[in-house]
């Protein structure tokens, strides 16, 4: 199998995991499965990453980067969607979102 | 082009395979317990997968830190969410139809684009160490994206404990700041 057909094929399932997250992002009420759900989204990203880098241009850190970038943003991800819900449930116990829905127009 | 063996053809498939299972279980489990390890499953598929492409680094890192970010995510779950223990069928959607949509429109465009951008010829063969290749950019040619990194680790920590502390300075000494003595429920407190 040509190196190009596998560099689309793990492409596609990239974009299936950024879709997969991008549904449960959008349609999830609880606050931690909207996280989970950019997760996913983010999963992919990694998965483009490493493919991009292994089958286009390994010679060439950029996409390195890249992982090291997305995993950083997962991590900021995560810390301040749990501060964020500590601080509305502590205040207001609401752990879904269309329980905070008051600045709807 | 790059040349994968046989065998790592066939573990990236399964991995692959795996990855978008795990993904799609993550919205369809019962147990809110069950999501969190379906998605860590999907993420310890991505990094097999990395690990195959020679990333060894980074495929380490994904696999420690989303094990450990995952076990929290567990821990929170049970603190704060109903039914974690998927004693009963669970679902908490909103507006499933658009999403569902949206997703399945953000993948059909982004296959359209890998299936019909013609994509460059490989430059170059992997380096012998491709975690040596990232440590020389993070201290080279790259090191201003860890600088901004750092800074907004750094903002992060910050802004996560403000907003994780429960009594700030205006529950302590009144919305003027004008209180001489602390309102505190046990004394022994900061004084301002």
């Amino acid at each position: 199998m040509s190196g190009d057909l596998v560099l689309q094929i793990i492409l596609t399932v990239a974009a299936g995991l950024v879709g997969v997250g991008l549904y449960g992002a959008l349609s999830q009420q609880s606050i931690v499965m909207i996280m989970m759900g950019l997760e996913l989204a983010l999963n992919g990203v990694l998965l483009a990453g490493g493919a991009a880098w292994y089958f286009l241009a390994p010679q060439r850190p950029d996409a390195q980067m890249l992982i090291v970038v997305t995993l950083v943003v997962m991590a900021v991800e995560m810390a301040m969607g749990f501060a964020v819900t500590i601080a509305i449930y502590r205040t207001r116990q609401v752990d879904m979102v269309d329980m905070a829905a008051d600045l709807k127009g | 082009m790059a040349e994968l063996s046989g065998w790592a053809i066939g573990a990236v498939a399964a991995l692959g395979v795996t990855a978008i299972g795990m993904g799609i279980a993550v919205f369809s489990v019962d147990s809110m317990a069950r999501a969190t390890f379906a998605l860590l499953g999907s993420f310890l598929a991505v990094a097999g997968i990395l690990l195959v492409f020679d990333l060894v680094y980074l495929a380490v890192v994904t696999a420690l830190m989303m094990t450990i970010e995952m076990a929290i995510m567990a821990v929170f779950m049970i603190m704060f969410m109903m039914n974690p223990a998927g004693l009963m069928p669970m679902s908490m959607v909103h507006n499933k139809r658009g999403s569902a949509g949206a997703g399945a429109v953000v993948f059909i465009v982004l296959v359209i684009g890998v299936w019909t951008v013609d994509w460059p010829t490989r430059d170059g063969q992997p380096p012998a160490d491709s975690t040596r290749q990232l440590g020389e950019a993070i201290m080279g040619s790259h090191m201003l994206v860890m600088l901004v990194i750092g800074v907004a680790l750094l903002a992060t920590i910050l802004a996560g404990t403000v907003l994780a502390t429960a009594r700030g300075r205006y529950d302590r000494f009144g919305a003027d700041l004008r209180a001489t003595r602390p309102d505190d429920p046990v004394g022994g407190g900061l004084r301002r």
